[in-house]
């Protein structure tokens, strides 16, 4: 049953696991699933960008989603558009652009779909390699930002008032938030990286009443949805990203029923 | 700067103009320690931008402020904690900043909301909410307070607990405080110096002569007239509609 991919898929997706854990957590804090979106969806302009000139893909997938987080900050500020709005002109614009340049790179024939959609069985040990060298660098990077980056989620002005950078927090938070789509992308695929990032964390967030506990529930929910999705794949054949996504939801809705106890308890 | 050694921030003639406007203009001020400074005035009149020039948030400004301190303790307005954060008191207290248990029983007390250590945040009621923002402002002995209506939310009678707070916090902690009031005619009777702002200073003073005003006694009671002071403004212009201010 262990066949040697299956093995990698596993050790691939428990990596990307710890990481989407605890930046969920922001990610849903700081109301950012849209911004999470929009930087997935230029994922497929770096996939196109790193086939056209033959670089990493990872490494391409993480320069656009900075510069697609870079032009967002400046549109921003130099326009009256609201944020989804200008959210919603990057994200489908992305997209657009890179199927455009899959057009023009017809010598080249990959997998759509699992570019869409994840394809964790075909992992290989450089991705490994990335997965959890990149996973490590963003946590660790996480864990120094981690006070000015909370402080101001809380409250922004508190934060500055008191000393804290809030501002190059949150920039440094960006620049992980594309590098966890850089990693992440062959597990679950670009349209449902978001999901990974924040259903784990909204389980979590049923079954906790302080920011640590969050944390650490939205990792235990993150690993054990690549567990048991991943095994349900191999089980009925289903594919892989999709699997992992639906056994978040099974515990996000299992979670619904210690919040209805909790409920009940409080009246 | 040495004869000024009591001195924690100074602000001569600032001002802070934004998409074409003028927020604030020509605000001179001084908050000095165990002082009280109470800023007033209509809404938009320029309160908290002014308290946010003092502690360094607006960049950009025009004229000079002086600091003279970095220990700031600071309770900003409005702020709201979002459900999906779900965050106790002990865990807002050491938000900026690391403190051991001793400290944070000991600014929870100080603010009388020790009882309220383990509660989570979105559950209590706007003073408890208030005295734990204080708690938390007062927990690393700041030089400066800076206090953003403080009282808001709070019904009079807490009102008038909560100044009392302020002024026992201020005695003990023997800091200078810049304090935001949302009411007009109300301040402070502990307040060492008024400001009436209108994007301008509009006038100043000391609001101890009005604080054995009979007709404020009469209303809210010997007891409130001890803490609180009718402010009387004493303008000598007026705003017309287009901005332009006249003389009287």
């Amino acid at each position: 049953m262990f066949d040697d991919f299956f093995i990698r898929a596993l050790i691939a997706g428990i990596g990307v696991a710890f990481v989407t854990g605890p930046l969920g957590c922001f990610v849903v804090w700081r109301r950012l699933s849209y911004f999470g979106d929009t930087l997935a969806h230029s994922a497929l302009l770096g996939v196109t960008m790193a086939l056209a000139f033959e670089i990493n893909i990872a490494i391409s997938i993480f320069i656009i989603s900075s510069v697609i987080a870079i032009i967002l900050v400046k549109l921003e500020k130099n326009t009256n558009l609201p944020g989804d709005a200008l959210l919603g002109l990057l994200a489908h614009s992305a997209l657009a652009v890179g199927l455009v340049v899959i057009g023009f790179l017809s010598f080249i024939r990959f997998d759509v779909m699992g570019l869409l959609f994840g394809d964790i069985l075909a992992v290989n040990v450089d991705d490994l390699i990335i997965i959890w060298g990149g996973g490590a660098i963003i946590l660790i990077v996480l864990k120094i930002i981690w006070k000015p980056l909370f402080a101001s989620t809380v409250n922004y002005e508190l934060a500055e008032a008191e000393g804290l950078n809030p501002d190059r927090a949150k920039a440094i938070f960006t620049i992980l938030m594309a590098a966890i789509i850089a990693i992440s992308i062959k597990i679950v695929g670009l349209l449902l990286i978001t999901g990974m990032l924040i259903i784990p964390t909204a389980m979590a967030r049923n079954i906790s009443d302080t920011p640590k506990k969050m944390v650490i529930f939205s990792i235990c929910g993150g690993l054990l949805s690549v567990i048991m999705g991943l095994f349900s794949s191999l089980q009925f054949n289903t594919p892989s990203g999709p699997s992992i996504i639906a056994a978040a939801l099974l515990l996000f809705v299992i979670s619904l029923f210690k919040i209805k106890q909790t409920i009940q308890l409080k009246n | 700067m040495t004869i000024e050694n009591n001195v924690l921030v100074k602000l001569t003639e600032v001002g802070l103009k934004q998409r074409n406007k003028w927020l604030v203009k020509g605000v001179s001020l001084i908050v000095e320690r165990g002082k009280i400074v109470t800023l007033i005035g209509p809404n938009g009149s320029g309160k908290s931008t002014t308290a946010k020039i003092a502690i360094g948030l607006h960049k950009n400004i025009e004229g000079n402020v002086e600091k003279f301190t970095d220990k700031i303790g600071y309770v900003p307005q409005k702020i709201s904690i979002d459900w999906t954060l779900p965050l106790k008191v002990n865990d807002f207290m050491v938000l900026t900043d690391e403190l051991d248990e001793e400290k944070i029983n000991e600014a929870l007390k100080l603010t009388g909301a020790d009882h309220l250590k383990n509660q989570n945040l979105g559950n209590l009621s706007g003073g408890e909410f208030q005295r734990v923002l204080l708690a938390r402002a007062v927990s690393k002995k700041p030089d400066l307070l800076v206090l953003d209506e403080p009282v808001q939310g709070v019904d009079f009678t807490g009102e008038i607990a909560l100044y009392k707070l302020i002024k026992e916090i201020a005695d003990k902690l023997n800091c200078g405080i810049l304090l935001i009031s949302h009411d007009l005619h109300t301040v402070m009777t502990a307040t060492d110096h008024v400001i009436c702002l209108n994007g301008h200073v509009c006038c100043s003073g000391t609001p101890k002569d009005v604080a054995m005003n009979n007709e404020y006694k009469l209303l809210f009671g010997e007891q409130a007239s001890q803490t609180l002071s009718i402010y009387e403004h004493k303008h000598d212009h007026v705003h017309s509609n287009d901005g332009d201010i006249k003389k009287n």
